[in-house]
């Protein structure tokens, strides 16, 4: 019985994670219709920014996640302007290939600069025991600030006036443009938070697991998932998403081969694209 | 005039053919990766193989009795970069053209594969170190003779040092790495495991880039195994064993292939404590003329100590297992030349079949019939990360006869501190 209190409590966890992941993915998404294929270099960028404030700062790593997100916003609003803006209104493949040329050239300079060597963060911090295992406290702090984030992007979304103007330009970027929205700002500061939450979510998760330069596409995949399975363009989906994804790799791992994974993750992907491609929480 | 020319004829033919026939030097070939993937071990092989040649030629060579003196030895070698098609041109070239009297392998499986079919095609007895692999000797070679011990055999003692610590402990969970080497050591384990009436409550793979294990470690929790075997390369190994000290898993024994034996491993700490891991040779075994008589084994060759001061001062780095294997596997040649007191490859290759010796790579004796040439003297060592004053040092803890400390059992010891 543990077992299970254990796998729940685990893929909670590691799904509120995943769930910030998919976030950065999915307002991005959600504002200008970008499928933004760095979102895996970005979340690598995210990992090792954390390492070198923990290596050579000699900062926590949760202290590093504030100049992380406030990075990875000013990155995130220059690589906007640098990959996307003059092709924002292109068709969908144009924007694609823009944001997978912006992720070669990061994968590129990060293995340039770091190699591919396996890194780690060791947060010592311990773990608690439940029946025959335990659970580490870094999993509970990593879970902890990934709702803390969601809550506070929900928030920026529905109760500020930038916020209001994200969603505003996201349901009609021209009658925003007629209310006198500075819709190009608003879209740069859009793909700002979204780059942001890809950097704090691979500094949480860098945390947790040894990483490379290559981690990235691993999480960029997973956010894929979640982002269908939740709907594209929904914060509560992506959480949704999140914490579905996290809870059957923990859950049915206890009884079936946990290398089937892969494998029922994206039948389901295609079963939700077949009957209900908004996603589960998505409009239509 | 005439009988002139026919006598200086004789005479200068008479110097050429014993010029040509007289041996006056024992020449070993092989080819090594002086650059490519395999650069690393390759070096360290070949060290070793140098180190040996430089200490016969100190001592006046190996001592022929047919030739009633001693001869020096010369290595021929040549880089093969890694790459297989080289290793079959330079092999014929090494027998063909060169014309050794004995060959050694290059480093790796897979380039002693292709070495072996052309020293089996022309006859010529090859010495295979830093190749693992079964398969090579499941092809019915006659002249090829293994140094490492086979992959099949790589976790087998853990089980057994399970069994001697823990009579009872029956549940074993297995994970390894989705790549040929370990599943081909992990597959051995399992029926191994079976055979000795373990109950392998676990066997899954993992894909070769995973760093989430909790999936993995939460099922095998479920499970309550009394030990956790498996691993596949240095990274996910070494993750590995730090998620199942952070999720303080009440194993017995861990006991993970590559990684621990890397002393890179000592990065996460705490977490290493007590991990068990095989390995080839280390510094720190133990083989002597005393544990050879307990084997009632005859002992040759040089000492752990001498091999291991010598290494150090030539090339002012530790000597691993690679570096080890390459000079045991001349030793081998050495001894086998000593007994017969010729070069002749058919007695020489009697003296190998019948070789059951004790060194300080350990024992060393060859399969015969169906698997000629398989290592089946030479056991596995295992060590243990142990603290010695606050600092983790590797030890070697099986099998007993090799060991210099006492296995730490069980591994959970270290959660009830």
């Amino acid at each position: 019985m543990l077992v299970w209190v254990n796998a729940i409590i685990n893929g909670v966890l590691i799904g509120l994670a995943y769930a910030i992941a998919a976030l950065g993915l999915n307002l991005i998404w959600g504002v200008m219709k970008v499928i933004n294929l760095s979102h895996g270099a970005f979340i690598a960028l995210g990992m090792f920014a954390a390492y070198l404030s923990v290596k050579l700062l000699g900062l926590s790593v949760y202290t590093a996640l504030v100049p992380i997100f406030v990075g990875g916003l000013a990155v995130g609003v220059v690589a906007f302007f640098v990959s996307l803006y003059r092709v924002l209104n292109e068709k969908e493949l144009t924007t694609l290939l823009s944001t997978y040329a912006l992720s070669l050239i990061i994968i590129g300079l990060g293995t340039f600069f770091f190699t591919t060597n396996p890194r780690a963060i060791d947060t010592h911090l311990g773990s608690f025991t439940l029946g025959y295992s335990s659970i580490s406290y870094a999993r509970i702090i990593v879970g902890l600030i990934s709702l803390l984030l969601a809550v506070a992007l929900y928030l920026f979304l529905f109760k500020t006036s930038l916020g209001k103007a994200i969603r505003a330009v996201s349901q009609n970027p021209t009658a925003s443009k007629l209310y006198g929205i500075n819709t190009t700002l608003v879209l740069s500061i859009s793909f700002g938070i979204g780059v942001a939450f890809a950097a704090v979510s691979g500094a949480l998760i860098a945390s947790l697991f040894p990483f490379t330069i290559l981690s990235g596409s691993v999480y960029e995949l997973k956010s894929f998932v979640i982002c269908v399975l939740g709907g594209l363009g929904s914060p509560a989906g992506a959480i949704l998403g999140g914490l579905i994804l996290g809870l059957l790799e923990n859950i049915l791992t206890l009884k079936i081969p946990v290398d089937y994974m892969p494998f029922i993750e994206f039948t389901i992907l295609v079963i939700i694209l077949l009957i209900k491609p908004s996603g589960l929480w998505g409009r239509r | 005039m005439k009988k002139l020319i026919v006598f200086l004829m004789v005479v200068v033919f008479a110097m050429l053919t014993t010029k040509a026939f007289a041996k006056d030097k024992i020449l070993i070939g092989f080819t090594t990766s002086l650059t490519g993937k395999l650069n690393a071990e390759s070096k360290a092989q070949l060290q070793g193989l140098q180190m040996w040649a430089n200490n016969v030629n100190k001592n006046g060579g190996i001592y022929v009795k047919s030739l009633g003196k001693k001869l020096p030895v010369a290595l021929k070698y040549y880089d093969d970069e890694s790459n297989k098609e080289r290793v079959q041109q330079l092999y014929v070239r090494l027998i063909n053209d060169d014309k050794v009297d004995f060959l050694i392998s290059p480093y790796s499986s897979d380039l002693t594969a292709t070495a072996a079919i052309i020293a089996q095609q022309y006859g010529k007895i090859m010495i295979s170190t830093g190749a693992a692999a079964d398969d090579i000797f499941a092809k019915g070679f006659s002249v090829v003779y293994q140094m490492y011990t086979p992959a099949s055999r790589y976790l087998t003692g853990a089980l057994d040092m399970l069994k001697k610590y823990d009579p009872k402990a029956k549940k074993v969970a297995i994970i390894y790495e989705q790549s040929e080497f370990a599943k081909a050591v992990c597959d051995a384990a399992k029926s191994y495991a079976q055979k000795n009436g373990f109950n392998v409550v676990m066997f899954e793979a993992y894909t070769p880039n995973t760093t989430d294990f909790s999936a993995f470690l939460n099922k095998m929790s479920s499970l309550k195994p009394d030990a956790l075997i498996g691993g596949g390369h240095f990274a996910d190994g070494e993750t590995l064993a730090k998620q199942v000290y952070e999720q303080k898993i009440p194993l017995k024994l861990i006991s993970l292939i590559v990684a621990p034996a890397v002393p890179k491993f000592t990065e996460i700490g705490e977490a290493a404590l007590y991990v068990t891991a095989p390995s080839q040779w280390e510094p720190e075994v133990t083989y002597s003329q005393d544990s050879a008589k307990k084997l009632r084994l005859p002992y040759y060759g040089q000492s752990v100590k001498w091999f291991t001061d010598t290494y150090r001062n030539t090339y002012h780095q530790e000597p691993g297992y690679h570096a080890a294997g390459g000079f045991a596997s001349a030793l081998v040649i050495q001894k086998a030349i000593e007994e017969t007191g010729t070069l002749d490859s058919n007695k020489v290759k009697q003296a190998l079949d019948r070789m059951n010796i004790m060194t300080f790579y350990g024992q060393i004796k060859f399969a015969q019939g169906k698997y000629h040439g398989l290592q089946i003297g030479h056991e596995m060592v295992y060590l243990q990360w142990l603290k010695s004053d606050n600092k983790l040092v590797k030890e070697i803890v099986w099998p007993l006869s090799a060991a210099n400390a006492k296995l730490v059992f069980p591994y959970s010891t270290k959660f009830k501190k």
